[in-house]
C-alpha cells in the first residue's frame, strides 16, 4: 500500500482542520494588536499609530507571505469545512426521530460549521469595508502621508453613518459566532494533531477558554467604542 | 409501571419503516431494558402480531451485541451501561419511551432494531491484530516486563466491546472511538510495536472505506460509551496515523 491515500483520508483532512485553525488563531491575535490601537490612543496620535501599522501590515514583506498563508488557511478551513459536513451528512443519510445531544456535547462542538458560515460571512463584507478599501480603495492620505484608513474606520463606526448601527451590531453577532467557534476549535485543533497530555490537556483546554471569551470580546468593544465616543 | 413505546419498525433494509407506538402495563422497575422488551413481543407474539427484532446475547454487558437508541441516546440515559444493563428503575411511571436503531451509513439495519455491524469486524481485519509466530517456540507474554500503568491502560482500551455506541451516538457516525481503542490496546504493548504505525494506517483506510463519518472531536461517544473509553485513545492514533504519514509501509 503507498501512501498516496493518505492526504485523501478522513484524519488527514481533520490536520488540515487543525493547522489552518490553529494558525488562524495567531493570525488574530496579531489582528487585534493593530485594532486596539484604535483603542488604546485616539486623535492625531491614533491615526498615526493605526495608520502606520495598516502601512506595515500591506508592504512589510514578511507580513506579505503572512498574509497568503492567512488567505490560504481561510480557504482550506472552509472548503476542507464543507468537505467534511458533507461527508458527515452521507455517513447518517436516515436520522434519529429523538436525539439528543446536549446530554452529551457542548451546542458549540455540533454547530461548527453554522458558526463557521456566520464568521466567512462576516469575513467577506469586513474584507469589503476595509481591506478592500485598502488595497484598492480610493483613499485620502492623513498629514503622514500614510493612507487613512483611520478615517475610513472611524467614519464607518460613526452615528453620522446611517448604517453604522447595523455595522456595530452585525460586527458584535459575528464576535459573538467567533467566541463559540473558538471555545471549541481552539482545543479541538489539538486533540486532532494528537496533542494530548494528562496534565497539558487541562491547561490547553483553559486557555482556549479563555482565547475564546477575550479575543473576541476585545475585538466587539472597538466598534461599540467607536460609535459611543463619535455621538 | 405502564410505559408508552415508541418503537421503529422497519421490515427488511430495503422497507422504509416508521415508529409504531405500543403500550406496556405491569412493567417492574427491577426489569432490564430488554427483559421489558421481551414483555412488549410477548405481548405482541399473543395478540398474533410480529415481535420487535433486537439484537442480544450474554445480557451481563460484555458481548457488546445490545443496541438500541433509547430516548435520544445509544444505551439509553444511564452512564457505563449496556442496553441490557439498563434497568427500568431509570424511568418513570408513565414515560413515553423512544426505541431507534443505531443510525449510520456503515450499520444498515436488518430488521427493526438490529443492525449491521460487520463493517466494524473489517475494520479488525484490516489490522486489528499482532502478528507472532505460532510454531510452538511462541515467547510467554507474560516474559516481557510492562510497567503496571502502561498495561493497565492497554487493558482499559481492551475493554471496548465493540457495540457501536460511539458512532451511532456521534453527530458524524464516526467510528473513530471504536478504532482508536482497537489500535491503543496494541499500541501501549511491546508486542504492538512491529505493526504499529501500519495498523493505524490500515485500520483508519478500513475505517473510511466503510462509510464512517469524519470526527470532530464533540467527545459525545466517550461520554456515551459503556466501557468508558476516552478521548486520549484517539488523540494516540491521530498521532500514529501522523507518523505512519512519513513512514515507509
Ligand atoms: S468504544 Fe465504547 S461505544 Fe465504541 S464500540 Fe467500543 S465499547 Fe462500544
Ligand atoms: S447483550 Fe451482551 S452487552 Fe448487552
Amino acid at each position: 500500500m503507498s501512501n498516496s491515500g493518505i492526504l485523501k483520508s478522513s484524519l488527514a483532512k481533520k490536520y488540515v482542520m487543525a493547522l489552518t485553525g490553529l494558525f488562524l488563531c495567531l493570525f488574530l491575535v496579531g489582528h487585534l494588536a493593530g485594532n486596539l490601537q484604535l483603542l488604546l490612543k485616539s486623535g492625531a496620535e491614533g491615526q498615526r499609530a493605526f495608520n502606520e501599522y495598516a502601512q506595515f501590515m500591506t508592504t512589510f514583506p514578511l507580513v506579505k507571505i503572512l498574509s497568503y498563508l492567512t488567505y490560504a488557511s481561510v480557504l482550506f478551513h472552509a472548503i476542507d469545512g464543507i468537505v467534511l459536513t458533507m461527508a458527515n451528512r452521507k455517513a447518517r443519510p436516515v436520522g434519529y426521530v429523538n436525539e439528543k445531544g446536549s446530554a452529551n456535547s457542548n451546542w458549540s462542538s455540533r454547530n461548527m460549521g453554522i458558526l463557521g458560515t456566520i464568521i466567512l460571512v462576516f469575513l467577506v463584507s469586513h474584507m469589503q469595508n476595509f481591506w478592500y478599501q485598502m488595497h484598492f480603495g480610493d483613499i485620502p492620505n492623513d498629514p503622514n502621508g500614510l493612507k487613512d484608513l483611520y478615517g475610513v474606520v472611524l467614519k464607518f463606526f460613526s452615528p453620522e453613518n446611517s448604517m453604522s448601527l447595523f455595522a456595530v451590531v452585525g460586527y458584535v453577532l459575528a464576535q459573538g459566532a467567533l467566541a463559540f467557534h473558538l471555545s471549541h476549535g481552539f482545543a479541538s485543533g489539538f486533540q486532532s494533531l494528537g496533542l494530548r497530555h494528562a496534565k497539558y490537556t487541562p491547561v490547553i483546554e483553559w486557555s482556549g477558554k479563555i482565547f475564546s471569551v477575550l479575543v473576541p470580546a476585545l475585538f466587539a468593544i472597538i466598534p461599540i467604542y467607536l460609535y459611543i465616543t463619535q455621538q | 409501571m405502564d410505559l408508552t413505546l415508541k418503537v421503529w419498525r422497519q421490515n427488511g433494509p430495503t422497507d422504509q419503516g416508521k415508529m409504531e407506538t405500543h403500550s406496556v402495563t405491569g412493567v417492574s422497575p427491577d426489569m432490564s431494558f430488554l427483559e421489558m422488551m421481551d414483555m412488549l413481543n410477548d405481548q405482541i407474539i399473543r395478540a398474533g402480531g410480529d415481535p420487535v427484532a433486537f439484537d442480544h446475547d450474554c445480557r451481563e454487558g460484555i458481548c457488546g451485541m445490545c443496541s438500541m437508541f433509547i430516548n435520544g441516546e445509544a444505551h439509553g440515559p444511564s452512564r457505563g451501561v449496556t442496553t441490557c444493563q439498563l434497568h427500568m428503575r431509570s424511568f418513570k411511571d408513565g414515560d413515553t419511551i423512544t426505541i431507534e436503531p443505531w443510525r449510520a451509513a456503515a450499520f444498515p439495519v436488518v430488521k427493526d432494531l438490529a443492525v449491521d455491524r460487520s463493517s466494524f469486524d473489517r475494520v479488525i481485519q484490516a489490522g486489528g491484530y499482532i502478528s507472532v509466530n505460532t510454531s510452538g517456540e511462541t515467547l510467554d507474554a507474560n516474559a516481557i516486563p510492562i510497567p503496571k500503568p502502561q498495561a493497565d491502560e492497554a487493558f482499559n482500551a481492551a475493554t471496548c466491546i465493540g457495540c457501536g455506541a460511539c458512532v451511532a451516538t456521534c453527530k458524524n457516525a464516526s467510528a473513530m472511538l471504536f478504532v482508536a481503542a482497537k489500535v491503543s490496546q496494541f499500541a501501549l504493548l511491546p508486542q504492538g510495536q512491529p505493526e504499529r504505525s501500519k495498523r493505524a494506517k490500515r485500520m483508519v483506510e478500513q475505517m473510511d472505506k466503510e462509510g464512517f463519518g469524519n470526527c470532530t472531536n464533540t467527545g459525545a461517544c466517550a461520554v456515551e460509551c459503556p466501557k468508558g473509553i476516552d478521548l486520549s485513545t484517539i488523540a494516540r492514533m491521530n498521532r500514529d496515523y501522523l507518523s505512519a504519514t512519513v513512514k515507509e509501509d
